[in-house]
């Protein structure tokens, strides 16, 4: 039960806040496995790539239907390459809905939670860490039993707040309650205590204040954590779709997500129209994955390991 | 832990250690009250962190009313006051014209009596059940990827991390069409053996399996890259010396790497317990509006949300989300009391 109480994480901090220099090359020392030292193990080979067919195969469909017409979509056999390629089922989309809109508000509704959440949570995250203040354990244990509750059930009060306001189809309806995380701040705290202090004391004697501790001293320290809250909030901020379809009915306020469901409700089967939006849905993402994909994969880990 | 364990296989060999506290962290980030409590005591005694600042308490105070203020009053807000309104709201029935009055317990009466929850509550059984499959199949790419001197590792892992972050609504639209019963791909398919699909998500027997399915697919490289960090801790002369004591591949896993992965193993059925018990986007795409086999799929999310913001009934939502929390509860007090058995912490 005191886990809690000496820093949970040392290893990994220490660890993650070392500029990590060392990068792919170790990666294969450490790598050992079960089977045994061959040349390459061809068999691994076939069931890996068996499992990335698997994987990518809905992707390349996707792609290839999104440039079919209905008739080559719903032929039989299947028809593997577009005859002829249609290339009219994005401008559809564009028809169908103000898809143009739907973009820049999943985008400013991610931009706009990711930013308070790091600015929030990590500030949050280290005074629970590093402050003495009056009711730290209460408050702390309030968060934690906000991390410990299904969303599902916040989420009627929420509606009924957003409509009092008068802000049911806003784009601030939907970004406002993701600004605060109890599990970012948890994040960051369990980052925070990981670090060594004697920095921050250096920056106290020399007559730093506790923002300028945390602001020059501790910030650019936790850039490891940063990275992970930023990934996961990014990635749950651009897919989230129950609350937006809920406080959302104007299409021109909807991000992609619930855009995408009102496609499938005006396209019902129209395939090609259907892989159109929802590959343009998904694009962004997979871009932003591609080009950061180590930020990625461990800041999801990482995140993931605290839920 | 699978940064810690992935950074400290980049930079040094301490993962198997990383592994073990950060699942601590979870582990009591679960059961929360008692150690969140006991923390900062122990905290100011055993780690080097915990010292008491260097600056008056008082002014401490101040500064940590600016830090934690914004946060605490936004949680308050938008999730604490919201849970207990949800509670109150479950003893509640809303009118048509909106005023509320109080009925005690018969909320939860009607909903216990109504067959609709039991359908639900044995659809999220099945389907949790379902992506726990998932699991298995997780720990075998893993290990299979991290196969000494495996070229290609990073293409491979990038590739079956892809579908995590795929918007799941995107992913949905895209799997009806391949389990569609005229001419998706997937009967296309299995034609060229000669079987027969059905209409994979119109069909009462079959829908659910489909969404778990895809479930699963969506979920393995998440769990993929947890396993893999965890692997990437098992010292690989434990494993040699099996090897020259004679065991084979299979049993050095089954008997050495499983255990020493189990607190990643713990981790990743926790969390997709959780995960699956709340399911609702992958639900409500692929099966759209008029679906026949609507009823054999609904979740107890989608009973939640359908009550809630569909039928504008809040007392029955709330006494959902309600028996949803209990239902979540259960199952994680439950795995915490098993883990003893099979789960090794250093």
């Amino acid at each position: 039960m005191s886990e809690l109480a000496s820093p949970p994480v040392p290893a990994v901090a220490a660890a993650a806040a070392a500029p990590s220099a060392g990068g792919r090359g170790q990666r294969t020392t450490s790598g050992r496995e079960v089977s045994a030292r061959r040349r390459q193990p061809w068999a691994v080979h076939a069931v890996l790539i068996l499992g990335v067919v698997a994987m990518v195969f809905p992707f390349v469909w996707q792609l290839l239907t999104s440039f079919k017409n209905f008739a080559g979509a719903t032929a039989i056999p299947v028809q593997w390459i577009p005859q002829p390629w249609d290339f009219s089922n994005f401008g559809k989309v564009f028809e169908a809905m103000p898809f143009g809109q739907m973009f820049v508000n999943s985008l400013l509704l991610t931009v706009a939670r990711t930013a308070g959440q790091v600015v929030l949570c990590t500030m949050a995250g280290y005074a629970f860490a590093r402050m003495h203040f009056p009711g730290r354990n209460v408050i702390f244990l309030l968060f934690l039993s906000v991390l410990m509750v299904p969303g599902q059930l916040f989420l009627l009060p929420q509606y009924e707040i957003m409509q009092s306001l008068g802000w049911l189809d806003t784009l601030k309806a939907i970004i406002v309650p993701g600004l605060f995380s109890a599990f970012g701040t948890f994040l960051m705290r369990q980052f925070f205590m990981s670090m060594p202090n004697e920095l921050e004391e250096a920056a106290r004697l020399d007559g730093a204040n506790q923002w300028q501790v945390f602001w020059r001293v501790m910030l650019p320290l936790a850039k490891p954590g940063i990275i992970a809250l930023t990934v996961f909030t990014v990635l749950w901020s651009w897919n989230d779709m129950l609350w937006p379809l809920i406080v959302t009915s104007d299409q021109a306020k909807m991000p992609l997500s619930v855009g995408l469901t009102q496609l499938v409700g005006l396209h019902m089967t129209n395939y090609p129209v259907l892989m159109a939006g929802s590959l343009l849905a998904t694009i962004p993402m997979v871009v932003v994955f591609m080009f950061l994909q180590r930020q990625f994969i461990q800041g999801i880990a990482f995140s993931g390991s605290k839920g | 832990m699978s940064q810690a364990s992935i950074q400290a296989s980049l930079d040094s060999p301490l993962s198997p250690a990383a592994s073990g506290t950060a699942d601590g962290a979870l582990r009591s980030a679960r059961r929360g009250g008692g150690a969140a409590h006991r923390a900062p005591l122990k905290a100011g005694s055993a780690s080097p962190n915990g010292r008491k600042g260097a600056k008056a308490p008082g002014q401490s105070a101040w500064w940590a009313l600016l830090f934690v203020g914004p946060t605490g009053i936004g949680l308050a807000i938008f999730y604490l006051w919201p849970a207990l309104r949800t509670f109150y709201l479950s003893f509640t029935h809303t009118g048509a014209f909106g005023g509320s009055s109080w009925v005690g317990l018969e909320n939860y009466q009607k909903l216990l009596s109504n067959p609709a929850l039991g359908q639900a509550l044995a659809n999220t059984a099945i389907y949790t059940l379902i992506s726990l499959l998932g699991i298995p199949l997780a720990m075998v790419v893993a290990a299979l990827l991290n196969t000494k001197g495996l070229k290609g590792r990073g293409i491979y892992r990038t590739l079956y991390f892809l579908p995590v972050v795929t918007m799941p609504a995107a992913v949905a639209i895209v799997w009806r069409m391949i389990y569609n019963g005229d001419y998706g791909v997937l009967n296309q398919f299995l034609g060229l053996f000669g079987a027969h699909g059905t209409s994979w998500l119109t069909n009462p027997n079959t829908a659910l399996v489909a969404i778990a399915v895809v479930g699963i697919w969506a979920g393995l490289g998440q769990n993929v890259v947890i396993f893999l960090a965890g692997l990437q801790g098992v010292p690989a002369e434990m494993l040699e010396a099996a090897e020259l004591d004679g065991a084979g591949p299979v049993r050095r896993f089954i008997h050495m790497v499983i255990p020493m992965i189990s607190p990643s193993v713990f981790f990743v059925s926790v969390m997709s317990i959780i995960g699956s018990l709340q399911v609702f986007d992958l639900v409500f795409v692929m099966m759209g509006q008029n679906n026949p086999a609507m009823p054999s799929v609904k979740t107890v999310v989608y009973l939640f949300y359908e009550a809630g913001f569909i039928n504008h009934d809040q007392g029955t939502a709330a006494a959902i989300a309600f028996v949803l929390l209990i239902l979540i509860l259960v199952m994680t007090v439950l795995q915490f009391a098993m883990q003893k058995k099979w789960v090794h912490y250093e």
